[in-house]
């Protein structure tokens, strides 16, 4: 009751505030603009139902890039996570690289991967991989170290192999921060797909938050923001549903 | 030789695990020679020696850190000792002694993620056995120890006492001649404690094993074990070696009562308190 019905007047208080300041033109006289610049809710929900095809369309190609990069970082993240658990030399030799990854400004990387992988999904996929794998690696290598060496000990004396002391028990372990890693990234897909296009892109929510921008197309860009994070917390929604249901001894 | 080669893989996985491991009713004797153990500068154990017959229950009480469950897990292989000899059934390298003994952990450790008949039948699942012949092979015992209706509890949903019967038939069914248990019982309150030396000792009963318990409640191992080495805080080493006067006798409560094994406690009481200073 008061995970749903908090949040949800909170969200009508704001909208009924923006809708009244908006609407009577005090925003736009606070902010020192044309009114049109500051549209209100019911403007960008109109917006959002007049452009539905084309947010639609937009959404589609947005929602591939970001869950092909989000497959590419759970492959990843999850493959360096477990070489790091297993390998002390991994884990040296990539600690370091993996850490210097997350440095490069996504900015300054998107335009070079532009030139390398062409206008097509790839590019944007990348850098949705690039900031997603990270919190994935980071929270499953932690997981897969949190198992109680007890446990481990308690399994050798039961004939388990290094394999099976693996599987039945460090990895059961480290699933809700396996899962609290997946959550973080499926928010920041969203961050890293709107980057990719920015640089090159003809379609994709943030190619067009680009060019409503350029047109003064405000109550669309609005709309646009909207779709975008709906999708981000629809996707964060199944990741919390998928953990629920694998992890149900917690 | 022929036939061997025909043998589904799994099937020769599963015989050679059960020729390495000897079969527990057989018995397997411990024998413990001039041990010393350092952990770096520190000197856990000073000497000791120690011998334990197939099918003979040995306490091990002592002062809290004294270095009790090291000693176990020197025992069981999971390490090597500094100084000195451990043999197990005359073996006396650690991957062998860990080949012959089970061990039970302080905290019972069930992985939450199993159910109960899971956790009990891990080390049939370790050694390759198919999930529903190992439940099937499980399950027998966990009518035979009261744990019947219980097969499909998660741990959470178990208390305290079955979540301890549950762990000591996980050791059990690894089916190991040498149990070694570290403070099985330290965590149930007095009554549930008292039920569980009683049912140990029935189990022990039924299905004999060398068993080496870690405890320091003196009344439980006089009670469960064939003899009590008193040890000494840390460096370690063994003050007296007791006999049990009434071990694993069917009535618990009757027994701790006795004169006879009261004057041996209050004995041990004194030479622990000796071991302290």
């Amino acid at each position: 009751m008061r995970r749903w019905l908090l949040p949800t007047l909170l969200l009508i208080a704001l909208l009924a505030a923006w809708q009244l300041a908006a609407s009577s033109g005090a925003l736009a006289d606070l902010l020192g603009l044309e009114s049109f610049l500051v549209p209100s809710p019911a403007e960008i929900g109109e917006s959002l139902w007049q452009s539905r095809n084309l947010l639609a369309e937009n959404a589609w190609v947005t929602l591939q890039e970001m869950l092909l990069g989000l497959a590419i970082a759970l492959a990843v993240g999850v493959a360096l996570a477990f070489l790091m658990h297993l390998s002390g030399i991994v884990r040296d030799t990539f600690n370091p690289l993996m850490i210097a990854s997350q440095t490069v400004p996504i900015l300054v990387l998107a335009p070079i991967l532009v030139i390398w992988l062409g206008f097509g999904i790839w590019p944007k996929a990348v850098v949705v991989a690039l900031v997603c794998f990270f919190p994935i690696a980071v929270n499953t290598l932690a997981g897969l170290g949190s198992a109680d060496p007890e446990a481990a000990k308690m399994m050798r004396t039961l004939d388990a192999s290094r394999r099976q002391i693996l599987w039945r028990v460090e990895t059961p372990t480290a699933l809700p921060q396996f899962f609290t890693g997946a959550r973080l990234a499926v928010v920041i897909a969203p961050i890293g797909a709107v980057f990719g296009e920015w640089v090159g892109a003809s379609s994709g929510l943030g190619h067009l938050i680009l060019q409503d921008n350029a047109q003064l197309e405000t109550a669309r860009l609005f709309a646009a923001v909207l779709v975008l994070s709906v999708m981000a917390m629809a996707l964060f929604a199944l990741t919390a549903l998928a953990q629920r249901r694998i992890v149900t001894w917690r | 030789m022929r036939q061997d080669t025909k043998m589904p893989a799994e099937a020769r996985e599963i015989a050679a695990a059960s020729a390495a491991n000897k079969p527990a009713e057989e018995g397997a004797g411990i024998s413990i020679r001039h041990l010393g153990h350092s952990y770096g500068e520190l000197e856990t154990i000073e000497q000791l020696d120690l011998e334990l017959a197939p099918h003979g229950v040995l306490g091990l009480v002592g002062p809290s850190g004294c270095g009790k469950s090291t000693l176990l897990e020197l025992i069981v292989g999971l390490q090597e000792p500094s100084r000195g000899e451990i043999e197990v059934d005359g073996e006396g390298a650690g991957v062998e002694r860990l080949s012959h003994c089970a061990f039970m952990p302080q905290r019972d450790l069930l992985l939450p993620w199993l159910s109960a008949i899971d956790n009990a039948a891990l080390a049939l699942r370790n050694r390759g056995v198919r999930r529903a012949e190992a439940r099937a092979r499980a399950a027998q015992l966990f009518e035979r120890f009261g744990l019947a209706g219980f097969e499909r509890a998660k741990p959470t949903a178990l208390s305290g006492g079955m979540r301890q019967r549950v762990a000591f038939l996980r050791t059990l069914i690894a089916g190991k001649p040498v149990l070694a248990l570290d403070e099985p019982f330290a965590s149930l309150d007095a009554i549930t404690r008292a039920e569980m030396q009683q049912w140990l000792a029935d189990a022990l009963g039924a299905d004999p094993r060398t068993v080496v318990l870690v405890t320091h409640d003196i009344e439980e191992a006089l009670y469960l074990c064939d003899s009590v080495a008193v040890l000494s805080a840390r460096p370690m080493r063994v003050i007296a070696q007791l006999r049990a006067p009434a071990a694993r006798r069917t009535n618990r409560d009757e027994t701790v009562t006795d004169p006879a094994f009261v004057t041996v406690r209050e004995h041990a009481m004194h030479l622990l308190r000796e071991g302290f200073r």
